[in-house]
């Protein structure tokens, strides 16, 4: 039973990452928990592991900013803009979703 | 006044201390007092302050140490495979990525949507930073290279830069004779050397290098692989190789720009230049091409092959392992197009050996042997003749342009191919040439085999070089031209031709475009497809493929033009040289009916153009005229930088022009159809009139009368005639 329905996270899973990934101009996507260390990736390990500690440390240091500023607050997303692509940051309490998107105009 | 007794001068003295006070006037006293006028009262102080923490002093004996780096190596923390799966599987997770999900999603669709970040108004200017005026257009003189040493009237006939070192510009130099003037004057000819020479930068003067050749060359081109390898057609229908390997290092030395500062001295003839190493070297060729077996006039074009592929006797494409150009494709006036390898052939029949002792030809010691193999005795492996079909006319070949095809090669195949390269380099490779592989090769199938040829009756071939199997008489032939004039292109000859001649083979495509002999054919640096031919009066530009006809032709121009090229760093621009001394820039951008601009070069033809990139800021272009001279002059900011997006503006350009040329056909088909429908409509018109019975031409009649009686009814009734009934109104009857 409970072999069924792992199977069925990780499929739900498996189908959200996938449509994620087949976004128009998306580079690369991860899921990364707390701590920065990376669970699932679609890139190559040495690109996730440099995304992953440091957009972690970036999504902290935003986070207590929001807090600070108001402690009822709370960070739900982080985009990053840049000259060549976009990075975005979905922070929870346990995992990260990063997305990396090549705008591409 | 001091008053003693006398018995007392000289004696000694004897001091003693006494008390000022105690005895009147011993002292006079001068008793301090103020002054009014010198005592000043001092109303502002100047005094600095500073408030100091309490300073403790401490000092101690420390052992100093040189610095050191220290690192720290690290490895990123990770998980294993199962712990992944295992949090994979989890259900916070699940939860997480469902109610994250939709905002990622959102932010990708707003990325996707639109771009925020574009400043729309900084895309649509042009690119700011200009180097020096912009509204400057005309090309500046640079500077102008003549040979004065030579005893006649010299006209160079080809020009190419050196494609390594800077400054350096060759140009092959041909007597101003016509053919009975040539034949008059052969005697003296024969006594002065036919030359090439190396111009540079620093001296206008005197030219670096001046290889000589048996007769005057036309056309000549250094080899890609090995700039000290040139090869060159002469008058006379040899190829001519030299190898200038040995005096490299005189050319490469070439200080240029320094020497500009000081000024140069034209010395005359008669003195000889003590400065020992300006002496200028003949260099000897080093190998001709066999007088019986090779072309039988003047040679009008030569390319070297790529270093890609090479071909086999057949036209079979095959790869060339051995990483240096070492085939050239020769174009003549005797209407044939030949092939050549400068590797040694394999001798199908074994020489005897008598004739070998008559032939040992002494060569000079110090000619380099690198072609020694092909002195003399060098022959093409496969000639083309351009023949008209079925009359003897052969087409008389003046320009040839290859297509740009690199072979791609599979990855281990270049590994290999790189390596040899390497290997051969380290050991310069024209030293030691080694067969061609090509018998042991696969042929290669899809490249493309097929080139322009321009004649000098002004028409633009398409041809093959490949020879196929016919498949009636299992012979092998080259493919036969057929002549189709493209202005009439009805299509009915081409079809008949092809089937009366059982030789012909796959047509390929002439058009007569040109007025006069066509001197260049010449594809767009930066589009693979796309030709440019410029012949008589005017310019024509062709895409490969498109077999209608040019994408562009100008309209005749008021001069002959006698010589062009594409400009190297902008798309839509070329050069023509007129034969007034003129040139005209064409930019595509801006008018395509005539050139944008016109200057003028020199007072001659102007026969030979070919302009040179040598950083971003410095483009020259080399004008040769017909009196010799050699004109380099600075092509201008606007000239040599692309605007933006022009790469992809003229390349929508030829696209609409194939699609105008596409339409043409189109509207003619359209046009014969209407045609033919008109006819077929007179046809059934005329038929019908006949066809009518008799019946109906009662019928016709009888109405036609019935409506003559009405009419002459009403006319009378008109002119009050006949009496008309009370009934009818006034009106009626007015």
């Amino acid at each position: 039973m409970v072999n069924c329905l792992s199977d069925l996270f990780q499929a739900e899973v498996e189908e959200t990452l996938k449509r994620i990934q087949s976004h128009k101009g998306v580079i690369g996507t991860m899921v990364v928990n707390a701590e920065g260390i990376p669970i699932r990736t679609t890139l190559d390990n040495s690109m996730t592991v440099q995304y992953a500690g440091l957009l972690h440390q970036l999504t902290m240091k935003a986070r207590s900013t929001v807090r600070d500023i108001d402690p009822q607050n709370d960070l739900t997303f982080l985009r990053i803009r840049s000259k060549k692509h976009e990075i975005m940051v979905a922070p929870d309490k346990e995992y990260l979703l990063i997305v990396i998107q090549n705008p591409c105009e | 006044m001091i008053s003693r007794k006398r018995s007392e001068f000289g004696a000694p003295i004897k001091f003693s201390d006494q008390n000022a006070s105690s005895v009147k006037d011993a002292y006079i006293e001068c008793t301090a007092y103020p002054d009014k006028n010198f005592t000043l009262k001092q109303l502002e102080r100047d005094v600095g302050m500073q408030v100091v923490p309490q300073i403790k002093d401490i000092s101690t004996q420390t052992r100093w140490t040189y610095p050191q780096n220290a690192t720290t190596q690290y490895h990123p923390r990770e998980f294993s495979e199962e712990e992944k799966k295992t949090l994979e599987q989890s259900k916070t997770l699940t939860d997480f990525l469902n109610n994250v999900s939709m905002s990622v999603e959102i932010a990708l669709q707003q990325n996707e949507i639109m771009n925020v970040f574009i400043d729309d108004w900084k895309r649509l200017a042009e690119e700011e930073g200009t180097f020096g005026d912009k509204t400057d257009t005309h090309l500046k003189e640079y500077q102008s290279f003549t040979d004065l040493h030579s005893p006649t009237e010299k006209m160079i006939t080809c020009v190419s830069w050196h494609p390594v070192i800077f400054g350096l510009i060759a140009v092959s130099v041909a007597v101003r004779l016509s053919f009975e003037e040539r034949v008059h004057f052969s005697g003296k000819l024969l006594l002065q050397p036919s030359l090439i020479l190396f111009w540079s930068f620093s001296d206008p003067i005197h030219p670096q290098l001046m290889l000589e050749s048996p007769d005057d060359i036309f056309c000549f081109e250094f080899c890609p692989s090995d700039p000290n390898i040139i090869a060159g057609g002469c008058i006379n229908g040899q190829i001519v190789m030299w190898d200038i390997t040995t005096h490299a290092d005189r050319i490469e030395n070439i200080k240029v720009g320094g020497s500009r500062s000081k000024k140069v001295t034209l010395k005359p003839l008669f003195l000889l230049e003590p400065e020992s190493n300006k002496e200028v070297m003949y260099i000897r060729h080093c190998a001709v091409s066999s007088i019986e077996n090779g072309h039988r006039k003047v040679i009008t074009d030569i390319h070297w092959l790529s270093d890609t592929f090479e071909i086999n006797r057949l036209g079979s494409v095959f790869e060339n392992r051995s990483g240096i150009s070492c085939q050239l494709a020769t174009c003549s006036a005797d209407c044939t197009i030949c092939f050549w390898d400068i590797r040694p052939q394999k001798a199908l029949t074994p020489q005897p050996t008598e004739k070998k002792k008559e032939e040992s030809i002494e060569i000079p010691f110090d000619v380099p042997s690198t072609f020694l193999h092909l002195d003399l005795s060098w022959k093409p492996f496969s000639k083309i003749r351009l023949s008209k079909g079925e009359t003897t006319l052969d087409h008389c070949p003046t320009k040839i342009s290859l297509s740009d095809d690199t072979l791609l090669y599979k990855e281990q195949d270049k590994a290999a191919a790189q390596d040899k390269a390497v290997k051969a380099g380290e050991a310069r490779p024209y030293q030691n040439l080694e067969e061609g592989l090509a018998n042991h090769l696969e042929p290669i199938d899809d490249f493309c085999t097929k080139f322009f040829v321009g004649t000098e009756e002004g028409e633009v071939i398409y041809t093959d070089w490949k020879m196929e199997r016919d498949p009636e008489t299992g012979r092998f032939m080259r493919t036969r031209l057929w002549a189709a004039e493209w202005r009439n292109v009805n299509s009915v000859i081409k079809d008949e031709m092809a089937f009366s001649t059982p030789t012909a083979k796959k047509p390929v495509s002439l058009y007569t475009v040109h007025d006069g002999a066509v001197h260049t054919v010449q594809r767009s640096p930066f589009y693979h497809d796309i030709i440019l031919t410029v012949g008589g009066w005017n310019v024509a530009i062709w895409k490969e493929g498109v077999m209608t006809g040019p994408l562009l032709q100008s309209c005749c121009a008021p001069k002959r033009y006698t010589s062009g090229h594409w400009s190297l760093t902008r798309p839509g621009v070329f050069y023509i040289g007129r034969e007034d001394g003129y040139l005209d820039i064409w930019d595509l951008l801006e008018k395509t009916h005539e050139p944008a601009q016109s200057q003028n070069i020199c007072i001659t033809m102007i026969t030979c153009v070919k302009p040179w990139t040598f950083s971003a800021k410095q483009q020259f272009i080399a004008i040769a005229d017909y009196f010799g001279t050699l004109h380099i002059l600075e092509i201008p900011w606007t000239l040599s930088h692309p605007s933006t997006n022009e790469v992809s503006s003229i390349h929508y350009y030829f696209e609409r022009e194939v699609k105008h040329l596409e339409y043409v056909e189109q509207r003619k088909k359209i046009r014969e159809q209407e045609k033919k429908d008109m006819k077929l409509e007179i046809e059934k018109k005329k038929v019908k009139m006949h066809q009518k019975s008799k019946e109906q031409m009662e019928a016709e009649l009888k109405m036609e009368y019935e409506s003559y009686l009405e009419l002459e009814r009403n006319v009378l009734v008109n002119l009050g005639l006949i009496k008309v009934k009370e009934t009818m109104s006034y009106v009626e009857m007015v």
